[in-house]
């Protein structure tokens, strides 16, 4: 990325002397030069460490001095059930998220592309989350989600429901940071649809009409099929960002109670503060190969039907 | 009766995405104006007395202007990232969408790679550490950098797709060098991308929490998202400061949204189609 001595491009055939002068011109016109800012912070600052995490993740570490310890961290975060819960937590965040964004995504989307008054409010008022703080929501929802006063589980006693204490019970917890992610990042999934849905050319909404088809009809063979390319972008991009989710976790329930609600990046930054850095290091690695060894197929075999579609 | 059913419909649609994504902003801005006696029962109550000001300055006092502080660097942190990316990742971009082949490959793989791999935190802190750089600013500046210039170079590279050719070529018959052209000539032309760049960018960088909390400790240097995070610990029993302060920290993004709503999410939605 940063080579700048490139040399010129091997195209098919001998270079003609008009081949070579527009090369030459594009070499000064479109410089290599250029890639070295971003190529400098971007290969110090994260390749170098993502390289090096795999070798750190095989020692005990002190940042000072390292000792080779072979596999033993992967051992540890695999056999101690207070990490390995982190790993099926983090699936089971991240297919949660995802999911459910895609379902009310698509809803809001339809919702918020149909001929409604007050579409442009409903529209912000959905975004909106999105942008703020990550912490401020988190200790927002704290409070929405207390056991006895909070508005929940008031709500809940209204209907006769006795409501758990969603963040202090092991079975609810992760769901419910979950179900809080989704308020947070359901806007971004909705106005991805919002833009799919409003691309689909009119005809195919026309032809169904013609055609005297109803409204669930041109959903499910228009909108649908035709917002393809909306989905795979709201998975991706959810799935990933479920997989690597600490923020939102960390203030609400900070992995409890327990290790109950424990992800691989909040397990990471436990065993950061606790001093064990190679472990934690394991733990980045494990979850840089997670996420590649899901994203990697995924966006293969998504952006194949998005072809066939 | 059709339209008294789509009234219905309508109707409940609105109620009810209201009550599900303003409830939490009315129970922080409630709660933030009440004094500490009735903010304790964290209801929907309306305030008895309105403390406001009282409340601003006893949250801006706390911990010796702790909250000050922590928008002071808050603001350096956002302003210089965002600057660098953008100049940054225009110039790779530029040059990323004019000239294809196996050094633009390997870019474009980079790229996706920034987008996808969740950065390693030891190794990056030992790694500053070795630079002299860990916590402090400079430091945390490089990192948001290296983090978020990926996807500024995705909506750059596709705004850039749009200019014509053409044009480079007819400002370098005027004998414009690649300096001079990209500056001169190309970046001015961005300035619609890069309006939505430097507003998507803002947001990330403001609102990051991970990386402040990991390269950048201290209290001295906290930025608002853990000094907010800390507050939590604190303000245990008062709420309307604790709320106070999130109401605080919800103002600038609220206002980008109110000036920039439509650039924002073009912004997001473009950068998350072209991903």
């Amino acid at each position: 990325m940063t080579r700048q001595d490139a040399g010129p491009r091997t195209g098919p055939g001998l270079p003609t002397g008009h081949a070579r002068a527009t090369g030459a011109r594009r070499r000064a016109a479109y410089p290599y030069a250029f890639y070295l800012p971003a190529g400098i912070v971007y290969v110090v600052i994260f390749l170098v460490p993502t390289v090096m995490a795999f070798y750190f993740s095989l020692t005990r570490w002190t940042l000072f001095d390292s000792e080779f310890v072979g596999l033993q961290n992967f051992r540890d975060f695999f056999a101690e059930q207070n990490l390995s819960i982190g790993f099926a937590n983090t699936f089971v965040y991240a297919v949660l998220t995802s999911g459910l964004k895609v379902v009310l995504g698509l809803l809001l989307g339809v919702l918020l592309t149909s001929k409604l008054r007050l579409r442009g409010f409903l529209r912000s008022v959905v975004f909106f989350p999105v942008l703020v703080s990550t912490v401020a929501v988190g200790i927002t929802f704290s409070v929405l989600l207390r056991p006895d006063t909070g508005l929940v589980n008031k709500t809940l006693a209204l209907v006769g429901i006795d409501g758990p204490d969603w963040l202090g019970d092991a079975t609810t917890a992760l769901l419910s940071v979950a179900l809080v992610d989704v308020w947070k990042g359901v806007g971004l999934a909705t106005v991805i649809y919002i833009a799919g849905i409003l691309s689909i050319p009119q005809e195919y909404h026309q032809a169904v009409a013609v055609d005297g088809g109803s409204a669930w009809h041109r959903f499910r063979h228009v909108t649908l099929p035709l917002s393809w390319p909306a989905t795979y972008s709201v998975i991706i991009l959810s799935f990933i960002g479920g997989l690597r989710s600490f923020d939102l976790i960390w203030t609400m329930t900070r992995g409890g109670p327990g290790f109950t609600s424990d992800t691989i990046a909040s397990i990471i930054y436990k065993q950061y503060q606790a001093g064990f850095y190679g472990l934690s290091t394991a733990g980045n690695v494990i979850l840089f190969v997670v996420v590649t060894a899901i994203a990697v197929p995924l966006t293969w075999f998504l952006g194949k039907r998005q072809v066939a579609a | 009766m059709r339209t008294l059913r789509r009234f219905g419909a309508e109707g409940a649609a609105l109620v009810v995405a209201t009550v599900v994504f303003l409830i939490p902003f009315a129970l922080m801005l409630l709660t933030a104006v009440k004094d500490e006696e009735q903010a304790i029962d964290l209801d929907f109550a309306w305030p008895t007395s309105w403390p406001v000001v009282e409340n601003l300055m006893a949250v801006i006092e706390a911990r010796d202007y702790v909250l000050l502080r922590a928008y002071v660097n808050s603001t350096v942190l956002t302003v210089a990232s965002v600057a660098l990316i953008v100049v940054f990742a225009a110039m790779a971009a530029f040059v990323l969408q004019r000239r294809p082949g196996k050094v633009a490959k390997v870019a474009d793989l980079l790229v996706l790679s920034g987008l996808i791999i969740p950065p390693a935190v030891v190794p990056t802190i030992w790694l500053l550490q070795t630079l002299g750089l860990f916590k402090t600013m400079p430091g945390l500046i490089l990192a948001e950098v290296a983090f978020n210039l990926s996807f500024a170079m995705l909506l750059f590279k596709a705004f850039i797709a749009a200019i014509p050719r053409e044009l480079d070529e007819a400002a370098q018959i005027d004998g414009c060098g690649g300096v001079k052209l990209f500056f001169r000539v190309v970046f001015p032309l961005l300035r619609p991308v890069t309006i939505t760049v430097i507003l998507t960018s803002s947001v990330a960088v403001f609102n990051d929490f991970v990386n402040p909390l990991y390269l950048l400790p201290g209290d001295d240097n906290a930025t608002v998202q853990v000094t907010l995070y800390n507050f939590q610990s604190q303000y245990s029993t008062q709420w309307n400061l604790l709320f106070m302060d999130i109401v605080l920290i919800t103002i600038p993004p609220l206002l980008l949204f109110v000036f920039f709503n439509r650039k924002i999410v073009a912004g997001m939605t473009a950068g998350a189609i072209k991903g």
